[in-house]
């Protein structure tokens, strides 16, 4: 049996993986594919969390983070679409009018 | 029969409901039921006070008080009580058979007389609605139900005088302001009664003429006390066996035997403050030198009342058409000839000498009132005898005829002779009643007698013509009041002029006919005054009566001669239809009084005649509930002299104005073209100029105040002048003040200074929003690890 360390270091380079893809990437799809590796960092470790406890406490979470996660797939994707049929682009370091 | 005060509320409720009634169904009913209504709710009142009356004869004219259910406590404040509580006593009951009686009559006569007008059902509520509050003015047990009474008739005599507010060619405007002369100058008097009222209640603390339980008039009061003697015995028997009967009276009646019983005869064990006004002031008067407290001064008792029956002198003045405020009675003929009779000769213009006569105890005592009132009333009788020679217009000489008539009662009033003065109220009321409606049936004859004269080919009389309405088609005026157009018409209507002579010898006091009774029953007091009691009052009111009855005599038979006798002077004259048999029904009634009335109070001594008719059976009956009534012997030095004057002006105006022929050709009277009293009689016929002088004395100076407050004061100064320079412009400059320094300046600087204070400080904020999504994540990831930091602290330094 896998130690539960292991997920958890996994996890935690996913998540730095994906933090990094969000700070340091332009295009938006990858910022958004980013967004998505970091969430399912987090499942993983609440996953490994809920087997080390052998509680369905975590399980119940992933799912959550899964539906919303796909919900917000669905709205992310329809945006970008949207920015480039107006834009011709998704660089988002081109996309700062919303600045104060 | 004890119970039978109990019913005297009805006899106001009743004459109430039939006005109800007609006011407001009577539009949808017949002028038959609207007639049925109105003169059986006034019969049935009539009958109530005809049962009152055999109650006071069967149980020895003791007064009754009674407390009408619901009414209890109509003014019930702290300190101030006054119970709507009705006084059933001799007087009282004289006013209701009277107010009633000719009240019944001349509804029945108004029938006829109104036939036709648009307004019947009103005319009808309306004088239901008079007999109702002269009902309240008579029967009402304090001053202030008096006083709602005598409010209730200016109303409905100003309701009733502009009846006809809205003929055609200026005349509905001529009657609307005699309904408003009217109104005002009654104001005028009524002003002087409140005032009266006032003082009364600051003086005694009450306004109730008695209390009940209160004897009015204690035995032995009168001087006379033997000649009723037999009667107080017979009364004291029948008192005490209504003893026995006393607890099966309803509660609401307090008679005074009830509370009394039978050891009292006067008042002495009932204490001061427990009696009603008049009992107060005899209490005061025995007391000798009593003062009256109003807080700040006090004034000797004396004063106080001389002040008070002043007061009710002018209320009299007003609704008594007294001089100076007679002026108002003779326009208020424009209304409908019944109201003439009913409330302008009969009922409503004797509230003053029945208040006067009810306040009998203070005019007893206030000499110096007693003097102006004697002044005031024969000065009236005179002058408005002289101006009723002038007159052309049948009623404006009927009118000045009352105001002389009722100057008669008025200086009774003045010279202590109270009893004369009620029973001449109650003759003349008759008479003059009979006079009126006598004058109507002419009026009514004429102008049918004028329409039929104008539409030749309908001889249908008009009857189904308005004959009150305004249109006469044809182009001349025609006045049908004016004495001028009638003459002969003793043949056309046999029966109007067979009663117009009885009611004008009864005024002009021919024997055996009513006024003279009543008449020399106040010369004769007025003798017994000037040379017994050797009054200078007496002698003033003695000699101008005289004089009055002179000039009565001679005016009312100028009227006759004018009216009746001769050749017609118009077609409307020659053509005029006798009345319809509702109209000389009433005429006949009351010319069979104007003829039996003065026998009631016959005279002693005289040809010992007074065996078959009782002698002063009047005054005794009053003498129940007016303290100081006393009775004059006949006089037949009097008597005579007044005759051979009634006679004597009879004769020269027969004289004068039937060989006339003046009249018929330039209509000018006999007297104005003859010299020397041409100009007297010019000045009759102005009316003394009176209104012209009241005009200029008062009207236009009122005028010009009224104006320049008006126009200088009010439009020029107040309005354009203050207003614009203090008001507008003050507000202007306290505006701009407000609005430029103040609301630009300081308010808006603050508003605006906190929007920029807070623009300023956003300024230093606004760099942190670049727009760059990547500075927001990495914001984010930063309080992350911030938040990470803060949580793991605990465990580090743990560690």
């Amino acid at each position: 049996m896998v130690a539960t360390e292991a997920y958890l270091m996994l996890s935690m380079v996913l998540f730095v993986l994906g933090t990094m893809g969000v700070l340091l990437r332009r295009n938006a799809i990858l910022v958004f594919m980013s967004v998505e590796l970091m969430l399912n960092a987090t499942n993983l470790a609440l996953a490994a969390f809920a087997r080390q406890w052998g509680q369905e406490g975590g399980h119940l979470f992933v799912f959550f983070i899964i539906t919303v996660a796909a919900a917000e797939v669905a709205v992310g994707l329809a945006l970008i679409v949207a920015i480039f049929r107006s834009k011709r682009s998704i660089n988002i370091d081109e996309l700062h009018q919303m600045e104060g | 029969m004890e119970n039978y005060p109990a019913l005297v509320p009805l006899i106001i409720l009743i004459p109430a409901i039939g006005a109800f009634i007609n006011l407001f169904w009577g539009a949808r009913l017949t002028e038959r039921g609207i007639a049925i209504v109105g003169t059986t709710a006034s019969a049935l009142a009539f009958i109530i006070a005809v049962l009152l009356f055999s109650y006071l004869s069967s149980s020895g004219y003791e007064a009754a008080v009674v407390n009408p259910p619901f009414l209890d406590g109509w003014v019930n404040l702290v300190g101030i009580e006054i119970p709507w509580q009705m006084r059933v006593d001799t007087l009282s009951v004289t006013m209701m058979l009277v107010v009633t009686g000719v009240g019944s009559l001349i509804h029945l006569y108004a029938i006829g007389y109104m036939h036709g007008d648009e307004r019947f059902h009103r005319f009808f509520a309306y004088l239901n609605m008079f007999l109702s509050f002269m009902l309240i003015l008579v029967t009402g047990n304090n001053f202030l139900m008096l006083f709602v009474g005598w409010e209730g008739v200016g109303l409905c005599s100003f309701l009733l005088i502009g009846f006809w507010f809205d003929k055609a060619k200026g005349v509905g405007w001529r009657n609307s302001n005699a309904a408003r002369k009217a109104m005002i100058v009654n104001r005028i008097g009524d002003f002087g009664l409140m005032m009266g009222i006032f003082l009364i209640f600051a003086t005694f603390n009450t306004l109730d003429f008695y209390k009940p339980g209160e004897l009015a008039v204690p035995a032995g009061a009168h001087g006379e006390a033997e000649a009723h003697g037999t009667e107080a015995g017979a009364e004291g028997e029948a008192g005490a066996a209504e003893g026995e009967e006393s607890h099966k009276r309803p509660s609401f009646v307090l008679a005074e035997e009830e509370t009394t019983g039978a050891e009292y005869t006067n008042n002495d064990h009932i204490p001061t403050e427990q009696l009603g006004v008049f009992g107060q002031t005899e209490r005061y008067i025995a007391e000798g030198d009593h003062e009256v407290d109003f807080g700040p001064f006090s004034l000797p008792f004396n004063t106080v009342i001389t002040l008070i029956t002043i007061f009710m002198l002018i209320g009299a003045t007003g609704k008594s058409a007294q001089i100076p405020l007679f002026v108002w009675l003779p326009d208020a003929m424009a209304g409908p000839t019944p109201v003439s009779a009913l409330i302008h000769a009969a009922t409503m213009v004797t509230a003053g000498v029945y208040m006067m006569v009810r306040s009998n105890v203070f005019f007893y005592e206030a000499e110096l009132t007693s003097f102006i009132v004697a002044v005031i009333g024969a000065s009236t009788a005179i002058v408005a005898g002289f101006i009723a020679v002038g007159q052309w217009d049948i009623k404006r000489v009927l009118a000045y005829s009352t105001v002389s008539q009722l100057g008669f009662m008025v200086a009774a009033v003045g010279i202590g002779a109270y009893g004369a003065a009620m029973f001449h109220l109650v003759t003349h009321a008759f008479f003059k009643a009979l006079l009126f409606l006598g004058s109507g049936s002419v009026i009514h004859a004429m102008e049918h007698g004028h329409h039929h004269a104008h539409s030749h080919g309908h001889d249908d009389h008009g009857h189904d013509h308005d004959a009150h309405g305004d249109e006469h088609h044809h182009e001349e005026e025609f006045d049908p009041q004016d004495m001028r157009n009638m003459g002969g018409l003793a043949r056309r209507m046999p029966a109007t002029y067979i009663t117009y002579v009885i009611g004008t010898l009864a005024l002009a006091g021919i024997i055996p006919f009513a006024g003279f009774w009543s008449k020399d029953e106040i010369l004769a007091d007025a003798f017994i005054a000037a040379f017994e009691d050797g009054q200078l009052g007496g002698f003033i009111v003695l000699g101008l009566l005289l004089l009055a009855a002179g000039f009565t005599a001679f005016y009312m038979w100028r009227q006759i001669v004018l009216v009746f006798h001769g050749k017609p002077r118009t077609e409307a004259a020659a053509h005029a239809p006798e009345s319809v048999a509702t109209m000389v029904i009433p005429l006949l009634v009351l010319a069979f009084f104007s003829v039996t009335v003065g026998f009631m109070n016959f005279p002693s001594g005289l040809l010992g005649l007074d065996g078959i008719f009782g002698a002063h059976r009047f005054t005794d009956w009053l003498g129940y509930s007016v303290l100081h009534v006393h009775a004059a012997s006949f006089n037949p030095v009097i008597a005579g002299l007044a005759l051979v004057l009634a006679f004597a002006a009879i004769g020269i105006a027969n004289n004068i104005y039937s060989k006339d022929k003046e009249v018929a050709a330039t209509g000018r009277d006999p007297l104005q073209v003859r010299d020397g009293i041409g100009a007297a009689w010019n000045l009759a016929h102005a009316r003394l100029y009176w209104d012209e002088t009241y005009n200029r004395l008062f009207e236009r100076p009122f005028n010009a105040i009224a104006k320049f407050l008006a126009d200088t004061l009010d439009w020029a100064f107040w309005h354009d002048y203050f207003h614009n320079t203090v008001l507008l412009k003050g507000f202007r400059s306290i505006g701009t003040i407000l609005s430029q320094p103040v609301d630009l300046g300081i308010i808006d600087g603050i508003v605006n200074g906190i929007g920029r204070l807070a623009r300023w400080f956003s300024g230093f904020l606004r760099p942190a929003q670049t727009g760059y999504v990547r500075t927001y994540a990495i914001t984010l990831l930063l309080g992350v690890v911030v938040v990470v930091i803060v949580l793991l602290l605990p465990l580090l330094q743990r560690g």
